[in-house]
């Protein structure tokens, strides 16, 4: 459950070894999480998931189970989300944190590995999303954690793949936080910048940069107060709502 | 007959922290009752999301929620009640509010044996807490005055408990927060009175010592005692407070006027909080203020004044749903109890709170006097102390998990029926009793359909 003051018992990441993933199930496990599922693709015999389990372990976990998890099958997501609550009980808090970032000059030269990509950061959101969101309103509580990005809160060419995915997960974890108003469930929106991980390493830096630890916190104090968005950092939600007012022209030459 | 009412709703406790939601149900009669529980029971082993008792909501966390399941809220269970004057015994269902029975009870010379600071809960929410009021000392909490228990269990089975009959499930189910079994009837007994009035006598303290030492010399003189405590003074000021203490007015000690009806009790909310309320209203700038206000404004030394009984026992209750002055993020009870000689260890508790300059403006300091034999009633013989705050304190959970360590180690506790936050493992260390509860109820419930928000979170 989750109690007064923000802190969870459970918590179930769908990306198990995603960097942010990892930073958000410490924090929580630090703020008195105790069981932890990780999903992710080969996580049973996984040496990055036995990695991650053994940080939250330290951090106070009594139970860490790893569990598989594939994107790209929709059809296995109800399977996936009972199987984490019959493992951890009640799913007081889910943290959405899968996606491909990629490289969009390979996209644009090969569509369908795009499509792919697509499905990772776009359409296993809403089959996982939906699968999750069942469970919880059955349930009567529980946060839903999204891992959407400024990429998708305006387009940008220069990684308009990836970016339209994330608008996509992103009007969708609205629509599903609004579907969910008055369950006792929640959606947690989550809206970071550039964070420093495996996924963006091969990209440079935007402004504002942040770390998986600050998302961490970010998303803690968004249980706590019960925010329906989060924007890491803070002052990138003054930043974007210029920045959609930039006319297009100017917008199509921003660089990256 | 018409169905149930039901609906689905999302719930919390009274400091309006951690929504849930679930079916709330309002059985009639014990047999609907009793079928909901066995509805619950059947549902597959998987998917069962189980069943509590509600009241009035009047705990401040999540003891009479229950996430996804049913939640039999006892308003319309059988109601009603009798008064036995010649042996002073009542007998009353379960969803009667101690409101209700002082306005029946005070016209015809009794009182109720035990009052919380708040007259709008249940006998069943007295019961499920075994609460204690300003008269522990003296008297006790609610389950020592209880004679019978009429309690349904999972089975469906309709059960007789008291301290004679069955006094394991009796003493489980007192204090045992509704894990137990739904209790429709209680019998209990009332103490006669002369008036409505109370004789009160009122001490300025200027520190805690102060406020420790009259109580211990004294609180056996006075069947009522309770100091606030100003617990935003530093400094020598640590703790200082007001102290009150009373016993209920003979009719020659009122004014003339009032002694042609002494006992007419006719309490009314004369306030409401507005249904908005700006963020951080109670801060520690407006908390330090009030509290500062209050203790000037009490007598250094007041002598055998003849207040209202609503007033002494529920100022707050003049102002209807002022929890909503904590703003929409609600706000946490922090009580905790500990045991004679740890009076060490309470000072440094109040100092580490002044320190973090809690603003809480409803600190209330108790001496306790002997438990009941229930394994999870809260009062030991000891001093308790009882604070309100902001959800939305920053630090609030990293300042309360210290306070609980610190409360264990000195051999105290929290009280179930405050707490939206600690965590399993400090309450189980704090309940060394709660062993032998827990082999009682899996002989009631061995299923586990009792539960609720708080037994989920504090693994009971
Ligand atoms: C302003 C204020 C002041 C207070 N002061 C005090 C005080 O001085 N001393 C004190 O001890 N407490 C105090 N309390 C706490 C309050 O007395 C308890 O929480 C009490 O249990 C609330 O009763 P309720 O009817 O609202 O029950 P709820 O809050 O609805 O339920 C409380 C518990 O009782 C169980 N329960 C309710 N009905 C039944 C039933 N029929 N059968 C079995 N279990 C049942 C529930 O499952 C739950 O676990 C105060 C609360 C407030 C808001
Ligand atoms: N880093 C940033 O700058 C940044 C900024 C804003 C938002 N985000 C978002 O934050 C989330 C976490 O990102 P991160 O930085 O932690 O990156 P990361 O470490 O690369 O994590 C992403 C995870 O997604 C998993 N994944 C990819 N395809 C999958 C599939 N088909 N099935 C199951 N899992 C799949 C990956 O699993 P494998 O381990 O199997 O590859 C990987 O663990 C992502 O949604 C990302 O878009 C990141």
């Amino acid at each position: 459950m989750r109690n007064a003051v923000g802190a969870v018992d459970s918590v179930l990441v769908l990306g198990g070894r995603s960097e942010i993933g990892a930073a958000v199930a410490e924090r929580l496990v630090r703020d008195g999480a105790r069981r932890v599922a990780l999903a992710a693709r080969g996580a049973a015999d996984s040496a990055g998931i036995a990695e991650v389990a053994a940080r939250l372990r330290a951090a106070g976990a009594s139970e860490v189970h790893p569990l598989e998890f594939d994107a790209a099958r929709p059809e296995t997501h109800a399977a996936v989300v009972e199987a984490a609550a019959e493992l951890v009980g009640d799913l007081d808090a889910v943290v959405d944190a899968f996606g491909v970032l990629g490289d969009q000059a390979a996209f644009e030269a090969d569509p369908a590995a795009a499509a792919a990509a697509a499905t990772a950061t776009y359409t296993g959101h809403v089959s996982a999303g939906l699968a999750v969101a069942r469970r919880l309103r059955e349930q009567g509580h529980g946060t839903l954690v999204v891992l959407s990005s400024v990429a998708g809160v305006r387009v940008r060419r220069a990684n308009f793949v990836y970016g339209s995915a994330k608008a996509g997960l992103d009007g969708f974890a609205q629509g599903l936080g609004d579907a969910l108003h008055g369950s006792g469930a929640r959606v947690l929106l989550v809206r970071p910048g550039y964070v420093r991980t495996r996924m963006s390493a091969h990209v440079s830096a935007a402004p504002f940069p942040a770390t998986p630890g600050q998302v961490a916190d970010a998303v803690a104090e968004g249980l706590r107060t019960g925010a329906e968005t989060v924007w890491v950092p803070r002052r990138l939600r003054l930043v974007f709502a210029g920045m959609r007012a930039l006319p297009r022209p100017l917008w199509r030459r921003l660089p990256r | 007959m018409a169905a149930m009412a039901r609906r689905r709703a999302l719930l919390t406790g009274w400091g309006r922290t951690s929504p849930t939601a679930a079916t709330v149900w309002r059985p009639r009669t014990a047999e609907e009752a009793a079928s909901l529980l066995r509805a619950a029971a059947r549902e597959p082993a998987a998917a069962r999301r189980g069943a509590i008792a509600r009241g009035l909501g009047r705990s401040y966390g999540d003891a009479a929620q229950c996430a996804g399941g049913a939640v039999l809220d006892c308003a319309d269970l059988a109601p009603g009640y009798r008064l036995d004057p010649g042996r002073a015994l009542v007998t009353a269902s379960a969803g009667t509010s101690l409101a209700e029975l002082m306005a029946h009870l005070l016209p015809r010379g009794f009182f109720l044996p035990v009052v919380p600071g708040t007259r709008h809960v249940t006998v069943g929410g007295a019961i499920g807490a075994d609460i204690h009021g300003k008269n522990h000392h003296a008297d006790s909490s609610f389950g020592a005055h209880v004679r019978a228990l009429r309690i349904l269990t999972p089975d469906g089975a309709h059960r007789e408990a008291s301290p004679g009959t069955d006094p394991e499930l009796f003493w489980a189910t007192v204090g045992g927060m509704g894990l137990t079994g739904v209790v429709t009837e209680a019998t209990f007994s009332v103490v006669p009175v002369e008036t409505s009035a109370m004789r009160v006598d009122i001490d300025r303290v200027p520190d805690l010592d102060a406020a420790l030492a009259l109580m211990s010399a004294h609180d056996a003189d006075y069947p009522y005692s309770v100091c606030w405590v100003d617990l935003l003074a530093r400094g020598p000021a640590l703790g200082r407070g007001v102290l009150t203490r009373a016993r209920h007015a003979r009719a020659g000690e009122l004014a003339p006027a009032a002694r042609r009806d002494p006992l007419a009790y006719a309490p009314r909310a004369v306030a409401a909080a507005p249904p908005h309320v700006p963020p951080r209203l109670l801060d520690t700038w407006s908390v330090r203020a009030f509290n500062a206000a209050y203790y000037a404004r009490a007598p250094r030394r007041g002598r055998g004044r003849i207040q209202q009984l609503s007033s002494f026992f529920h100022p707050l209750d003049a102002v209807r749903g002022w929890n909503r002055l904590y703003g929409p993020r609600g706000l946490v009870q922090y009580q905790f109890a500990l045991p004679f000689g740890a009076e060490e260890e309470l000072r440094r508790v109040v100092a580490a709170l002044a320190a973090a300059r809690a603003p809480s403006f409803l600190t209330v300091l108790k001496r306790l006097g002997p438990g009941t034999p229930a394994p999870l009633s809260f009062p030991i013989p000891g001093w308790t102390l009882a604070l309100d705050l902001p959800a939305e304190l920053p630090g609030l959970a990293a300042l309360l998990h210290r306070l609980d360590e610190r409360v264990l180690a000195a051999g105290g506790r929290i009280y179930l029926a405050k707490d939206s936050r600690a965590r399993a493992a400090a309450v189980h260390a704090m309940y060394p009793r709660l062993e032998e509860w827990r082999a009682l109820r899996s002989r009631v419930d061995p299923d586990g359909v009792l539960v609720s928000d708080l037994a989920r979170r504090l693994e009971l």
